[in-house]
């Protein structure tokens, strides 16, 4: 039996757990206990089998479902496989912990929820296993449409509505982009299978239209700039789990699909293709993380913060592109390592936080950072584990989220060998812009970590804060495990990464790396860069060691607890700690104009003093809200025709008539 | 990895932990003759370590264990900090473990770490401590990259032990690329290291305070050691500024005999750039808190200029 066959049988079994949901609607226990856990152990299936289809060779099926004549074609290759490894761990992560948090009732039925987000999870597979863009355009769809209603399961609440219809709409303007790509792709041969698109051969005008047709459509997906709007809201609306899985696992098919018709199916030509990438994903970068350190929303802060990963992801594609288009193999290869061990690192962590940011929703009922605080002595293992991910997300080492941005770094600091000197003057540029990204990521999660967990409870209630359940933990210690274990050991990962590079530039670093190596990760010589996170945290840890050892033993370790010193204030209370809004307020004042900002400060003089900001994107103000108004303006024009009078109708038939007879007899 | 690579990298570790404190003590009694005052005797700070370490700790009845355990790992990172700077030698079996990127990543690592303890209290103090800490940190993070950027792209390697050794080695000219780089790191090693005119580290007034607000709960050992990791991290960035910009005398791979006159060489030139700070903290005076942003900046936007300069010019 072929591997993809196991992988079908695999999605098969998510669609069968998922009608088993529509069984058993209401029974909230069985859904939790038995379909969810089994769909975790599907995910560790699914991840099983696409490790070890990544050394394979292409598997191609084609099923007989769909239209007549128009079968799904599926193909695993190593591109897939690897986004498919992704999908797994992630998922069988998230799943454990659904297991544990779907305890209560919430706005949809357990049951139904159960099968929303088993075809979620089905449809994220087969679209990176679909080879026909019929097959892939249906399972797009059935992935928008089940994470809408997923995003929506507290319908009632009318601001998640609205969530749910603007992430449709943009969810939809991508798919018609895309759609009209593959279109430009089969270049008038009318057959839609990636094998024939791959092998025409467009002219540069064409290729160019539909890769900025990708672009626009995967972005909208992704979340670039200025399509990014649905995400902080869609984000936060969603439950825990799904939000971890739109943003761990969702929007990483959109990085698949951009990297599967720019390399694959265009063969990734043009220089200024990789330059526009890097440009439009590093203004989202940019623009995620400041927007990110003012949010005072917990999750809408690590949705801002996945605008910025997917932002750093494009400039780690458009940089591969670049490479690519000038025939420097290797350095596309070191480029795109970047960028997928982002992909994997990003996932990890990011579902992390997210669940963290479930279990503490849970147990106090906050969501705005601005009434939470003290969680680390409530909820021990949340808190310790979700340190772990702000550290991989902040860029730190020896954490996963490190090893890409070196990485990403290595590969900017090659650059200069481009042919075109005004090329090799604005790279190192942008490398700037990237260093500027990754430490304001830190100040986001110190500011996400500080305000929750650490410091004194801002509200009362929050001394009964409860712990998380068993299985929520554990669903988190997966997924800490593996932000450490990427962290530890890069190697072996850049190992697997290597074939989807073999494929995509025909290149990779993998060799290299394991030439020099397992101790040490150098992408070209251990002359030019390297970086060993194995011996970094030994080093670190025995140095830890030693100090708390040759204190204790030439001094002492004796300890008393008293109360808070604060420069000998008694009065202090835990109102007096920063606010979210507070330690955010050094960006308001530095990055102002990116904000479009109100702001209501009270005078001395008020007896019941106001303080509010609120915070608004300018891109609402610049594109939506003006599109919208231009739309409903031509839709009320048009509406003038309809006056509920059959006279009026029949002279308009009359008319069309006439006018039709006019061209006919003229003709 | 050679065995004299060995001795030079214990050396240089045990002469970090051993010459930091005095190198901070040189600059305070230097800064306090400048400024027309009785200064301090040169062990001071050694005398404030063993009476720190002495005293018993008073911790925070609800401080976590994260509070108590940053400064230990403030002082590991600190103590690897040191362990790949080449202050001595450039054989060092501990440099391919760390280069230039992830050097910057072990000073945030420790950055991050301290932020976040201060945030434990959760007292007014601790919180503001952390925000400007953090404020300034990211600001001079992305300047101090450029910086090994500009340094890396000269000698295209970002080991810092290979930098300084291709930078020794090239005949003697001035660097434009360098030169500016040299600014923007001295800039930057003033925030990083809580130096006027960014902070003032002999204050504890609530307006101006960033790095003393963030210790501020800290006592006996765990004060101790912060304020050892603190004069580490000086004693770190000196090194590598020295390293990367007056980079003659240290000892390569294969002669260990340089070793012997490298320390002394190291001596004379920590003496030299600890007047030097002095000097700077004399004559400039504290900024606000909002102007830092801008002398950051500048600083970033110095860096990126040494880039530029150096892939229009080539050097």
């Amino acid at each position: 039996m072929l591997v993809l066959d196991w992988i079908l049988i695999v999605v098969a079994g998510w669609f069968a757990l998922g009608f088993a949901g529509i069984a058993a609607l209401r029974n909230t226990a069985f859904v939790a206990r038995v379909l969810f856990p089994a769909g975790a152990l599907l995910a560790a299936a699914l991840a099983g089998f696409a490790a070890a289809a990544l050394p394979g060779s292409p598997e191609t099926a084609v099923l007989a479902l769909g239209l007549p004549g128009l079968p799904f074609h599926l193909r695993l290759d190593g591109l897939s496989a690897f986004f498919l490894l992704v999908i797994g761990v992630a998922a069988f992560g998230i799943s454990v912990f659904a297991a544990g948090y779907f305890r209560h009732g919430e706005g949809t039925p357990p049951g139904l929820m159960c099968l929303e987000y088993h075809i979620f999870l089905a449809s994220m597979a087969l679209v990176v296993l679909a080879d026909d863009a019929y097959a892939f355009m249906v399972m797009w769809e059935t992935m928008a449409l089940s994470s809408f209603f997923l995003v929506t399961a507290n319908h009632r609440v009318p601001a998640i509505r609205e969530a749910g219809f603007l992430y449709l709409l943009i969810a939809h303007i991508g798919a018609i982009a895309i759609l009209l790509c593959f279109g430009v792709l089969q270049a008038n041969t009318g057959d839609y299978t990636f094998a024939n698109m791959r092998a025409q051969s467009l002219s540069p005008l064409w290729g160019s239209a539909a890769f900025l047709l990708a672009t626009l459509g995967f972005g909208a997906k992704a979340g670039i700039l200025p399509l990014h709007v649905w995400l902080p809201e869609a984000h936060p609306a969603a439950p825990s789990p799904v939000s971890a899985l739109m943003s761990a696992v969702m929007l990483k098919t959109a990085i698949y699909g951009l990297l599967r018709v720019s390399f694959d199916l265009l063969g990734a030509q043009q220089w200024w293709w990789g330059v526009l990438l890097m440009a439009v994903g590093l203004a989202t970068a940019l623009y995620g993380v400041v927007f990110s350190a003012v949010q005072t929303d917990m999750k809408r802060l690590l949705a801002y913060s996945s605008i910025e990963n997917i932002g750093l992801l494009f400039v780690g594609i458009g940089l591969g592109v670049l490479f690519n288009a000038y025939g420097m193999k290797a350095l596309s290869a070191l480029a795109l390592t970047a960028a997928l061990y982002h992909v994997v690192a990003h996932a990890l962590f990011k579902s992390l936080l997210f669940l963290a940011t479930g279990s503490v929703l849970h147990s106090t009922g906050e969501r705005s950072l601005g009434k939470l605080g003290g969680l680390m002595r409530r909820m021990p293992w949340v808190a310790w584990l979700s340190l772990v991910g702000v550290l991989a997300s902040s860029g730190l080492p020896p954490f996963s989220g490190f090893v890409s941005e070196w990485l990403l770094l290595q590969s900017f600091l090659f650059t200069t060998g481009l042919p075109d000197s005004f090329l090799n003057m604005f790279v190192p540029v942008l490398a700037a812009g990237i260093a500027l990204v990754a430490a304001l990521a830190g100040y986001t999660m110190v500011k996400f970590y500080g305000v929750i967990f650490l410091g004194q409870p801002r509200e009362p209630k929050l001394a009964h804060a409860h712990p998380s359940s068993p299985l929520e933990r554990a669903g988190l210690v997966w997924l800490g495990a593996g932000c450490v274990l990427l962290g530890l050991f890069p190697a072996q990962l850049i190992d697997l990464i290597d074939r989807v590079t073999q494929l995509l530039v025909g290149g990779g670093i993998a060799d290299t790396v394991r030439a020099n190596g397992w101790l040490l990760l150098a992408p070209s010589s251990p002359d030019r860069a390297s970086y060993s996170p194995l011996v970094f945290l030994l080093v670190v840890s025995v140095a830890v060691l030693l100090a708390v050892v040759l204190v204790r033993k030439l001094y002492h370790g004796r300890l008393r607890r008293a109360p808070a010193w604060d420069c000998g204030y008694p009065a202090q209370t835990p109102r007096m700690q920063d606010t979210a809004e507070g330690f955010g307020q050094p960006i308001r004042q530095i990055f102002e104009p990116f904000f479009r900002m109100r702001r209501e400060l009270p005078s001395p003089f008020d007896a019941k003093p106001r303080y509010s900001v609120t915070i608004e994107d300018h891109f609402w103000h610049w594109l939506y809200l003006p599109v919208a108004g231009l739309t409903s303006r031509i839709a009320r024009g048009i509406g003038r025709l309809q006056q509920g009078r059959i006279a009026i109708y029949l002279l308009y038939s009359f008319v069309t008539l006439m006018v039709l007879l006019l061209v006919v007899v003229k003709a | 990895m050679s065995i004299a690579g060995l001795f030079a990298q214990l050396l240089a570790v045990a002469l970090a932990l051993a010459l930091a404190p005095l190198l901070t003590g040189w600059v305070n009694q230097w800064r306090a003759w400048l400024q027309g005052r009785r200064a301090p005797g040169l062990l001071q700070p050694y005398r404030v370590l063993h009476k720190l370490f002495n005293k018993e700790s008073v911790v925070a009845e609800h401080a976590t264990p994260l509070f108590r355990v940053a400064p230990y790992i403030m002082f590991g990172c600190m103590a690897l900090a040191c362990g790949i700077a080449p202050t001595l030698s450039t054989d060092l079996p501990l440099a391919p473990a760390a280069d230039a990127i992830a050097l910057v990543g072990l000073f945030a690592l420790a950055r991050v770490f301290i932020s976040l303890a201060a945030m434990d209290i959760g007292t007014s103090f601790g919180t503001l401590g952390a925000r400007r800490e953090m404020l300034i940190g990211f600001l001079a993070e992305p300047a101090l990259l450029m910086v090994l950027f500009s340094a890396s792209l000269i000698t295209r390697s970002t080991s810092l032990a290979n930098i300084v050794e291709t930078l020794a080695h090239q005949p003697f000219a001035i660097y434009p690329s360098l030169a500016v780089a040299g600014v923007a790191f001295t800039m930057v090693s003033l925030a990083e290291n809580a130096r006027v005119p960014v902070d003032n580290p002999a204050t504890h007034l609530e307006l101006t305070m960033i790095h003393e607000a963030l210790i501020l709960e800290y006592s006996g050992r765990h004060l101790a050691l912060v304020e050892w990791a603190a004069s580490l991290k000086l004693f770190a960035y000196s090194c590598i500024g020295l390293a990367l910009f007056v980079p003659w005398g240290v000892a390569e791979a294969g002669t260990p005999l340089a070793i012997v006159f490298a320390i002394p060489m190291l001596v004379v030139k920590l003496a030299v750039g600890g007047v030097l700070l002095a000097l700077i903290e004399t004559i400039n005076a504290k900024m606000r808190l909002f102007r830092v942003p801008e002398f950051l900046a500048t600083a970033f936007l110095l860096a990126v200029i040494a880039l530029l300069v150096h892939v229009l010019l080539g050097a």
